[in-house]
């Protein structure tokens, strides 16, 4: 009746994961039974769960990304803790327990971390910036979203009914093959990262769309703003590449479930094809993270120096050449495979090659920063911290990127500081800085700065302290994945990366207490103007947080960096433009098609993991019939009244003309 | 704009050209792009255009997924482990048929939708009913084959030779029942809703997709058949 599901399949023997799911679910429980107690779920069921506003889509894919980061980051806790107790010691977690906490580090963090939180920018920012109202397919938008959603959820229910991959965060076979991982651990992984996978390529789609076909008027592809060129480009290789690794995860789940020979090592199967495959998806993926966070730098870079973006068009370039090369590169990945030199030495040239786009990148933001009146506010410290530990991340890049180099390099300890190195101090720096940035444009007031400013340097600081020594450890032999350690000498850097993590671990408590203190001064935080930062783009022409149609009339763009010129007109003329005509507009209509699709999803993906097939079956059907339910219904649309319009229009105008009389004030006084 | 100077025949391919909802067939440097194609400075293209354009983007995706399979069929070709060859599996006749099914539900599927620019129920839905029959046909006579070879011990289980070859043709075979199971959907969205905005725009990317079914079956076709028949 329930498959392999039994009673034993929670862990009632191993107490680490028992507690942890135990505090896990008592918090669900209690965050549930109050929000049912202050009367809340019509609210969010109406607001949240069913909108199909890219802005609030946005915002729940952030705060998904959030709460994922914080899960992940309690595994890289648990990893650094013990291989500092584990030298010649068997420390506090047993190698089964180990290799889940790594694989689960891994994939919780690209997929459920980062790609959650990169998204829900692209989602909250393209559109404002693009001058419309909405994304080029808002329904599609919500079911991508609960899809990804769906997926964290299988990660997390596999702390507590079964257990997690042990075989790194891309399950290489021979090992993940039914023979040696006959477990539920693969199917957890495969049914997880597939189901949100095909969440994460329906979003690319639509914003390959929506930046090709859904600018303002006006808004000519070289007057778009860097974020959108970096969405753009990140949605293409999302296009590109995501295929692949659905098709590649459907192959090994055939081997599994159904006795193929796709990646066995007997009857003419090819383990090393998996390679090639999962990693033709897999080094493209990290420019699909790094590529918005270099749009998020961007733009913070132009913004805080007051000045445009120093070279757009060589920035444009390098963005694209970025995106094209960067599905060039992925054999660098295993090098030590034995394809021979030539091919070894072609991947090699274009690896060094892609760092070139890279480089151009970095000296544009330096220039823009070149002769500008800088403002060190807390998003500029994140974007400058980021600078420091990019190039250096990007230099042992390039050192990993020679083949003969790699032979010596390859799986270290070397490797695990690069490419943390790269994502740490690329994505997720990014990823802080654009929180910092954004916020007051999605809830109308900003975060506190000091707590904002404290919590970056501890993780700068905390960053290095880590990562340093993992690079020299990594130099003296020590390969990635150890679960215990025999070399006395290594001992030390253990320590000092010990050290670092906790020195992380005040940078994040001050992030949790920075938002905590910024929810309590809210008042005395607020963004009355919309405009807080002095922007160079068209969402800062928004109130903040904007209304649900963004603009009451759409934007008309008359030259790079859509709203400055507005903005300077307006200064110059001391008044702003005449009062629009409004008139009322069409906007879609809420949908619970994504919340259903999701929850059939996730109820189809445990019952594969637990070979339940009746169930599974039951999942199907129940996806199809809300897919056609969907696509039955008659109102597509909501017309919005023009005095609606009108009234959160002016109020924005009110608060903008105050601006204009307050520099007109200050410029009185200064002449 | 109307130069009525024209005769009426140059003038219809003017309105042609000039259509937004046309995509592709036009220059890209444009002197003055046609508001509602999302080109330069027009603002956002229409709805129609959105539709189909994301929905290329898809099938694009979709085209991808495919080309795993194919590479690989290519790279697990010998390994057939002992076992049998594309030569023991390539039955032509059977191929054949399949693939006249096949392209002529694609003609049929192109009048429907005529049918449907023509504003006519009725011979949209027949159009539609034949192109679901012979996709059906294509899919049993898919599933006969599959079940003969099964019969005769030769399963994806024997070989990677085998495990590529049941995958890749396989996949292309759930597409086109998927794609059944959506114009089934659609004969019933047609016959209640008539032809509404959004119902047209759906057959505009039922007609994209199942054509695009038929040039990966044309891959499959040469690729793994005709090419496995004078291996």
């Amino acid at each position: 009746m329930f498959g392999k599901l039994s009673l034993s399949a929670i862990p009632l023997d191993q107490p680490i994961p028992l507690i942890t799911s135990l505090v896990l679910i008592l918090t669900i429980a209690g965050v549930l039974t109050f929000v049912t107690f202050k009367g809340w779920w019509p609210y969010l069921w109406r607001e949240w769960i069913t909108t199909v506003d890219h802005k609030r889509i946005g915002i729940m894919y952030c705060l998904l990304g959030v709460v994922m980061l914080i899960r992940g980051f309690a595994d890289a806790i648990m990893m650094r803790t013990q291989q500092a107790v584990a030298v010649n010691a068997p420390g506090y977690l047993t190698p089964e327990h180990y290799d889940q906490i790594f694989s689960a580090h891994g994939t919780i963090m690209i997929f459920f971390a980062a790609m959650p939180l990169v998204i829900g920018f692209m989602n909250f920012v393209t559109p404002l910036q693009l001058g419309v109202r909405d994304v080029a397919f808002p329904t599609l938008n919500s079911v991508s979203f609960w899809l990804t959603a769906s997926g964290a959820l299988l990660v997390n229910v596999s702390l507590f009914v079964g257990e997690f991959a042990r075989t790194g965060w891309l399950p290489y076979p021979p090992l993940s093959e039914m023979t040696y991982s006959p477990g539920v651990g693969v199917d957890y992984y495969l049914w997880a990262v597939q189901i949100s996978g095909i969440g994460t390529m329906m979003t690319g789609i639509n914003f390959v769309t929506t930046v090709l076909k859904m600018r303002c008027t006006g808004m000519s592809y070289l007057r778009m703003p860097m974020f959108c060129w970096t969405t753009l480009s990140s949605s293409l290789i999302i296009v590109a590449v995501f295929p692949i690794l659905t098709a590649s995860l459907a192959m090994l789940t055939l081997d599994r479930y159904l006795g193929f020979h796709f990646f066995t090592n007997a009857a003419g199967g090819n383990p090393m094809m998996f390679w090639n495959l999962i990693w033709a998806w897999g080094h493209p993926e990290v420019y699909i993270l790094v590529l918005p966070a270099f749009g998020i730098f961007s733009e913070i870079f132009s913004t805080f120096s007051g000045k445009p973006l120093f070279g757009y068009r060589s920035m444009v370039a390098a963005t694209l050449f970025i995106c094209v090369v960067s599905m060039m590169t992925w054999l660098h990945h295993f090098f030590t495979m034995g394809s021979g030199p030539a091919v070894n030495t072609a991947f090699g040239i274009s690896t060094s090659i892609i760092a070139v786009g890279t480089g151009v990148k970095i000296y544009n933001w330096i220039f823009t920063m070149y002769g500008g009146r800088v403002r060190f506010d807390t998003p500029m410290l994140w974007s400058m911290g980021f600078i420091f530990t990019f190039v250096i991340g990007g230099m042992t890049g390039v050192l990993l990127a020679v083949p003969p180099a790699d032979f010596l390099t390859h799986n270290s300890m070397f490797l695990v500081a690069h490419f943390h190195n790269v994502i740490v101090g690329g994505v997720v720096f990014a990823l802080f800085a654009g929180l910092e940035y954004w916020f007051p444009k999605a809830f109308g007031f900003r975060l506190n700065q000091a707590w904002g400013k404290a919590a970056f340097w501890f993780a700068f600081i905390g960053f290095w302290v880590t990562f340093a020594p993992l690079y020299m450890v990594g130099m003296l032999g020590m390969t990635r994945r150890l679960q215990h350690l025999d070399v006395e000498p290594w001992r030390p850097y253990m320590l000092v990366a010990l050290l670092g993590i906790g020195i992380l671990i005040i940078g994040a408590a001050c992030q949790v207490i920075e938002l905590v203190v910024s929810i309590v001064q809210r008042d005395k935080l607020r963004d009355l103007t919309g405009d807080l930062w002095d922007g160079r783009s068209l969402e800062w022409a928004t109130p903040s947080p904007p209304p649900f149609f963004n603009f009451a009339v759409t934007p008309n763009v008359e030259g790079a960096e859509a709203y400055w010129g507005i903005k300077q007109r307006a200064i110059e003329s001391q008044q702003m433009g005449p009062e629009p005509h409004y008139e009322p507009l069409e906007m879609p209509v809420n949908s619970a098609v994504g919340f259903f699709t999701a929850f059939f999803a996730t109820v189809f993906g445990f019952a594969m993991i637990w070979h339940i097939w009746w169930m599974a079956a039951i999942a199907l059907v129940g996806a199809y019939a809300a897919f056609v339910v969907l696509a039955w219904r008659d109102k597509q649309e909501f017309e919005v009244p023009a005095e609606v319009i009108a009234q959160v229009d002016r109020a924005r105008r009110a608060a903008r003309e105050t601006v204009l009389g307050r520099l007109e004030h200050e410029g009185a006084v200064a002449s | 704009m109307t130069d009525t100077h024209f005769p009426s025949s140059i003038e219809a391919l003017r309105l042609l050209r000039e259509d937004p909802n046309r995509v592709g067939h036009r220059g890209h440097v444009l002197s003055s792009p046609i508001p509602g194609t999302g080109h330069g400075r027009t603002g956002p293209a229409n709805k129609r255009i959105v539709v189909g354009y994301g929905f290329w983007i898809f099938l694009l995706s979709d085209i991808v997924m495919f080309s795993c399979f194919f590479a690989t069929y290519a790279v697990l070709q010998g390994g057939t482990a002992g076992g049998p060859d594309i030569r023991q599996i390539v039955e032509l006749p059977r191929v054949e048929w399949e693939t006249a099914c096949l392209l002529a539900s694609s003609f049929t599927c192109g009048l429907s939708f005529a049918a449907t620019n023509a504003r006519n129920v009725l011979w949209t839905q027949v159009f539609l009913v034949i192109t679901g029959l012979l996709g059906l046909a294509f899919v049993l006579l898919e599933a006969q084959e599959f079940a003969g070879l099964v019969s005769q011990g030769i399963t994806p289980q024997r070989s990677g030779f085998l495990t590529a070859f049941f995958s890749l043709v396989g996949c292309h075979g759930l597409h086109v029942t998927a794609g059944l199971l959506w114009l089934g959907t659609m004969l019933a969205q047609v016959q209640v809703k008539g032809f509404r905005r959004e119902i047209i725009h759906r057959l505009i990317c039922f007609n994209l997709f199942w054509h695009a079914l038929d040039i990966i079956w044309v891959g499959i076709f040469t690729i793994v058949y005709l090419l496995g028949y004078v291996a």
